[in-house]
Formats: structure tokens, sequence, C-alpha cells
């Protein structure tokens, strides 16, 4: 079917923790192609702003065709999306973007900050052994909704939360192991999932965030540094919307 | 009722085309527009080699607008001969190539490697504010304008449109400096210089310092040099600068302008184009305008 652009029904919106909001939108022609790790464009009411909003899906229910996404308040864009109930719709473009590659190997899930929703759908679809890691700054959320589908390891900038520093402390304190890691989150965490990665020879998909504008691999807004040359770019660029999000440690530079 | 109009003897079947950069070379778009309706598909800008473009972040939004600093990121011509034109050719549309580079040398290479290829028009970027060297140095200086334009008139096999820059004194200068140097037509605006700063990372927000404003709180800017520049020159001219809707194209032409290029409003609606020309059509049924044309520069 292909990206779609369309007019979308918010079924409910709840504030799951400070500026986190969590909202459910009727999309059945975008839910029934999204994989985990895809994103959707969301668009403000007001044409004085004019770009797309880029938010990765939290959950992706196929049968009630519906999608969640869980986001952190960041400008006035999506200070606008928090604000709108259940009767109000949204203009949405999706599915974008490629997301995470299912193996079937020990996983390990790494989420961080606002880089924990995406994991959540991915949680749900893989079927292999998982450890899931959530890195908070010093607010939990969403944690509890992981339980279900594997054993769940925290960590927190302050220690009020899990271990006291980051998803890597967590992972090295809890002598966590797997075979393929699933990360999001800031770049310094996924700098050092990179690195931890590569040295010890586990396979890591990692997915980026880069400020954007069409969403469609047209404008080269969002581009992040490959290792080799790009076969589109034909230099070491690739386009984070439409390449990504989701790379391959050995692919990027971060 | 008729909305072909005519750039340098190149018959567009409607007159709506895209702002180079904003569209790739249309293949992102493909599964958003049908192609074939628009007048002419106008390519990002294409160089003699590879260019890695600027660091990240490239784009910021901005009130009623955006801005950026690509940087001119391209795969160089040998790529784009390979896989862009072949792909714009099977579409019914016209087939505008945007060229940049940083020296005349570099414009020169470009041009005479499309000299054979399946092109109709070549859009020449001597205004892109983004990049040091080139660009915008052959854009502010009517002396260097009219030398660029000259040494591409002259191995340029299609004919040449000058891409001219808001960011100069007085615009009009600089399009008689290129219709005297053998321009065949003239693309404008480019983007207004513009600098915006993140006050929570207190840093600027776009990584290039400063970047290109675009989206329609340019818009009059660039109705007022459409009209400035049409009132200068003979040449045909296509305009462009935050047009959103079927409104500001009108204007635009009512302004001076053949054709319009539709830009960063593909970002915030990507049928934009099409919605565009359907609107355009539907003005003309309404208000009983039998040829585009008689609207081009109506406004007096």
């Amino acid at each position: 079917m292909g990206k779609i652009k369309m007019e979308a029904k918010i079924i409910r919106q709840d504030e799951i923790a400070t500026d986190i909001y969590s909202m459910v939108i009727q999309a059945p022609e975008i839910a029934s192609q999204a994989v985990p790790g895809q994103f959707i464009d969301l668009y403000s009411a007001d044409g004085s702003k004019l770009l797309p909003r880029p938010i990765s899906l939290c959950e992706i229910d196929r049968a009630a065709g519906t999608l969640r996404i869980v986001y952190r308040i960041a400008g006035k864009g999506t200070k606008e999306f928090s604000m709108l109930t259940s009767d109000h719709t949204i203009t949405i473009l999706g599915p974008l973007g490629n997301g995470f590659t299912k193996k079937d190997k020990k996983a390990i899930l790494i989420g961080g900050g606002i880089g924990i929703p995406p994991m959540l759908q991915l949680a749900k679809e893989l079927t292999c052994e998982k450890s899931i890691v959530l890195g908070f700054r010093d607010e939990e959320f969403l944690s509890e909704e992981f339980e279900p589908y594997g054993t769940v390891y925290k960590s927190s900038d302050n220690g009020t939360i899990g271990v006291k520093g980051t998803v890597m402390d967590a992972i090295r304190e809890y002598g966590i192991e797997g075979t393929e890691i699933y990360a999001c989150g800031p770049t310094p965490m996924l700098r050092a999932i990179q690195s931890y990665a590569l040295e010890h020879g586990i396979e890591a998909q990692l997915s980026l965030e880069e400020r954007m504008a069409c969403g469609v691999g047209a404008c080269l807004a969002c581009v992040c540094k490959s290792k080799e040359i790009d076969d589109h770019s034909q230099v070491k660029n690739k386009r984070v919307c439409k390449d990504g999000p989701v790379f391959y440690a050995e692919e990027v530079e971060l | 009722m008729n909305t072909k109009v005519s750039i340098a003897g190149v018959e567009l079947k409607n007159p709506i085309t895209v702002a180079s950069g904003t569209f790739g070379s249309g293949m992102e778009y493909d599964e958003f527009v049908d192609l074939n309706l628009l007048g002419a598909v106008t390519t990002k800008g294409v160089a003699n080699v590879p260019w890695p473009g600027n660091p990240t972040p490239r784009v910021a939004e901005t009130y009623g607008g955006m801005m950026n600093a690509i940087g001119l990121q391209n795969p160089g011509i040998d790529t784009f001969v390979k896989r862009d034109i072949p792909f714009l050719k099977e579409k019914d549309t016209k087939i505008i190539v945007n060229v940049c580079g940083k020296s005349t040398e570099d414009y020169l290479d470009v041009v005479e490697r499309l000299g054979d290829e399946p092109v109709d028009l070549l859009e020449i970027n001597v205004s892109c504010p983004n990049v040091k060297e080139g660009g915008i140095a052959f854009g502010q200086d009517p002396k260097a304008l009219y030398d660029i334009t000259k040494a591409i008139k002259a191995k340029a096999k299609q004919p040449i449109i000058m891409k001219l820059s808001p960011n100069v004194t007085d615009i009009t200068e600089m399009a008689k400096a290129a219709e005297a140097a053998g321009s065949d037509a003239l693309s404008l605006i480019n983007t207004l210089t513009g600098m915006k700063i993140d006050i929570k990372r207190r840093a600027f927000a776009v990584a290039n310092k400063t970047a290109g404003v675009s989206g329609p709180a340019i818009h009059p800017i660039a109705v007022r040099m459409v009209y400035q520049v049409a009132n200068a020159v003979k040449l045909p001219i296509i305009g462009m600068g935050g047009v959103m809707n079927t409104e500001d194209a009108l204007e635009m032409i009512m302004a001076g302008a053949t054709a319009v290029a539709v830009g960063t409003a593909n970002f915030h609606n990507p049928y934009a184009t099409v919605e565009i020309i359907k609107g355009i059509e539907e003005y003309m049924q309404a208000n009983g305008v039998d040829d585009i044309n008689t609207l081009i520069g109506c406004v007096k």
C-alpha cells in the first residue's frame, strides 16, 4: 500500500509522566502495514508550524486498526498535540522509515528516555528470550507494560529507579547477555552501545534521531554519517528518515 | 481551456514545477503524486562530483516557514545521469536539472555532461546561501553573474535559467546582467539568508549558523521581486518562494511569472503540487479564463 497521509481520529490521550503523553489514534491503513521501529509524521493544525513532527510508534494494533505513540513535549508542536482529546483528529503521514529486523536470537532491548516507547511493540513481537533494559532520567514511565514480555532491568541518572547510571551500567551490573541488541535513545547512549556491541562482537540495531523536514528521503536534512560510501548519496551520508531510522552498529558513525 | 506555458521554447503542460532541493528527483514523491501531471520536475542541484553537504542539524522551523542549510549534498553527475535522468525520462513531464558548482569549470563540466542527455532546461544555481565557495559568490555581483552566465550559455545545449538570489540590494540589476549575458529565463527567488538561535542549548539552531529561510513567511517578498524583475527584463520567469496553495501560485503568475515552483509546501503537504494544478484549473473555469497566458503579469 505504501505511505499514506490521513486524518486520524484520536481515541484517547493521557499524560503518563511529566510532559510525557500517550496518544492512541485510529489509523487502520497505516496500522495494517506498520512494523516496530517505524515512525509517523504528525502535522500541526496551526499553519505557522509547517514541518511535521516525526514520532516513533509505541504500539501497533493491526486488528483494532490503531496506533499508539508516546512522546515528550519538546516544543510548541508537541505541546499542541498534547492538548488534543478524543473528539479531535490529527493529520499524520506514515508508516515512515525502516523498522527493526526481528532476529531469532537471544535479545537485549534497550530504551533510553523517550527512546523507550518504540521498544514496546518490538518486545511484544519478538518471540525469543529477551532482556529489557530501560534508562530513565528521574521519573519512571511505561516500564510495567514491558513486564509481560521479558525480564526488565532499569537505570536512572539519580539512582532512584534501578541502577544509578546509564543503561550500560545496568547491563554490566546485572551481567545481562544476549546476541542481538535493539536500541533506541539519545546519541550518547547509542554511541556507548555501539562500542560495546562492536567490542563484544554482538550484532546491534540502533534507532537514530535527527532533525527532519520531508520525512520521506527527498530533502536530505536528516543525514547521519555512514562508515562506507552510501549507494544513494554517493558520499558517507545515510538518510535517517528513509534508510533508517534503524541502522546496524557497524553501518554508522555516531 | 489552455494551461500550457512556454519557457524558452519548452512547452510545459501547466505552469507548476517544484523548487530545487525540495523534491529530490521526484522518486520519493512518486508514491504521493502522479509526476505525469506536473508541468516540469526541477531536480535537486547536481555538481560534477559528489558533495557531502553540511553538518547536522541542517534544518529548523521558523514562524510560518523553515530554514535549511543542506549544503547542496548531491551524488554527482555520474550517478545522476545513470539513475535520476532515466527515472524522469519515463514520465510525461519536462525535466529541469539544477546545476551547482564551486567554480566556473565545475558548472561547465556538468552543463557539458548534460548536453546529450534528454534534459529540457538547465537551471543554474548561483544563489545557494549555504555553501562558502561558488554558489552565492556568483549571484551577488552583477559582473560575476554576467561572466558565468556567458560562459555557461556558450557551452549549454539546452536553454539556461539563471536562479537569482534575493540576498541583494537590487534584484533587477542581477536580472539585467543575466539577460545581457544570454540567459534564456530566470528563476527567483532562492532562500533568504537567516539565523535562528536555540535558547535552550544557547547555540545556533542550524549547524551552519546561517541558513536559507523559505515558506509562506517569505512569499510576499518573492511576489514583489518577481514583479520587479518581470518589469525589468523580457525573460520568462519561474516564480518561487513560499507558494503553499493555488492563491499563492496565481499571485506569482499575475505578478509576472510564467511558471511557478512549489518548494517548502511539499514538506507540509506532499500533494501540494497536484492540488495547486487542480486549483488553477478551477480558478480559470470559475473566472472564465480561457488561456493561462492571459494571467501572466496581468497586474500592472
